[in-house]
């Protein structure tokens, strides 16, 4: 059912993105040097599809504050019922978080 | 101070023949000129490397930036700079492609019309590495200046990142001047290991100047971050202009 509820935090950041709806099929989470936002670092997101080419991609630069508070909404979204049965549906019977490493670490230096 | 300068992209022959993008910008009306080459910091060939790269037309150098990640597009700088960056930098910059590039840059520099014949290197950041470097692998340079290069000497493994073996090792074959400027509020490089640099190449009797700044830290000549430091940046310009007069243009 629609659940209506929206969690909405104040942010500080920046982002690039696409013009029309692109799959995403995979998502780099940094906290480096940013681009845009005016931080000396900040928590860099790319939502990409690398097999479209470099310009498929979501980019969004949070301060580290935002980005912490973003987790906590996510976290609060995730809480409803809907996400919980969803959560524990996906967790045991999607084929891609049973058979594949949904999560890497790679250090770039 | 030249006023009129013109500001392009232009493609030259980069490492192993491969045809490179890279942002330009030169006086007009003035010859002869010397060259330099900009090496980009780690977010890319961002508009402050632009602004870099036509900062260096306006003090009478014919100046170009590589770009550095350019085989991981075509696109936007900054999706190429993000692949490039999520790939890691031994895989995006690899260091004989960044010196074949760096080579490059210099001779399509000294194959202009208006050139005097000299062509020195400036990086920052990733790039302050990648200069010392070429000070070391690109003979046919004429001057170098490391900005802010990090992993310069041998790093430690520390949360999370592996050892590097840095590229000090490459010091002997140093065979031009160096510039270094650097912050003392720095991590990468701190304080100590920037005495490290100073005593290798104290010991190899190399020509090297550094300048160490109190209440700077890294990329502090960064315009458009909080890093930015107005006193330490504006003195550390005039560094590299008094060097780079003295070595590229004959200045005495």
């Amino acid at each position: 059912m629609c659940t209506w509820i929206t969690e909405r935090i104040d942010a500080k950041g920046a982002a690039r993105g696409v013009p029309e709806w692109m799959n995403v099929t995979a998502i780099n989470v940094m906290y480096d040097h940013p681009v845009r936002a005016p931080y000396d670092h900040a928590l860099l997101l790319d939502f990409i599809d690398p097999a479209r080419g470099v310009g498929a991609r979501v980019g969004i630069e949070l301060s580290a504050a935002t980005a912490r508070e973003l987790v906590r909404a996510i976290e609060a979204a995730l809480a409803s019922p809907e996400a919980v049965s969803d959560l524990a549906a996906q967790y045991t019977t999607d084929p891609h978080v049973e058979t594949s490493p949904n999560r890497s670490t790679s250090v770039g230096v | 101070m030249k006023e009129a300068i013109l500001a392009e992209f232009v493609g030259f022959t980069g490492h192993r023949g491969d045809v490179i993008e890279g942002y330009s910008a030169r006086p007009l009306g003035d010859s002869p000129l010397p060259g330099m080459v900009v090496l980009h910091h780690a977010p890319g060939l961002d508009p402050w490397s632009k602004e870099v790269v036509r900062r260096f037309a306006t003090e009478g150098y014919a100046c170009v930036a590589p770009h550095l990640y350019h085989r991981r597009g075509p696109g936007h700088w900054a999706d190429i700079a993000a692949a490039g960056r999520a790939a890691g930098l031994h895989e995006s910059m690899p260091n004989d492609q960044v010196m074949g590039d760096v080579a490059g840059a210099a001779a399509y520099l000294r194959a202009q019309p208006e050139s005097n014949g000299k062509v020195g290197v400036i990086g920052f950041c990733s790039g302050g590495r990648q200069a010392f470097l070429a000070a070391c692998d690109v003979p046919t340079l004429d001057a170098a200046v490391d900005c802010w290069g990090g992993s310069v000497t041998p790093q430690a493994a520390v949360d999370g990142k592996p050892a590097s073996n840095g590229v000090i090792g490459r010091a002997p074959d140093m065979s031009m001047p160096l510039l270094g400027l650097f912050g003392n509020d720095d991590a990468n490089p701190d304080p100590a290991q920037v005495d490290e640099t100073e005593r290798v190449l104290t010991e190899l009797g190399k020509d090297f100047t550094f300048f160490r700044y109190d209440g700077a830290a890294h990329a502090f000549f960064v315009t458009d971050k909080p890093v930015y430091r107005l006193e330490q940046a504006l003195d550390g310009w005039d560094r590299v202009f008094e060097f780079l007069g003295r070595h590229l243009k004959g200045v005495q």
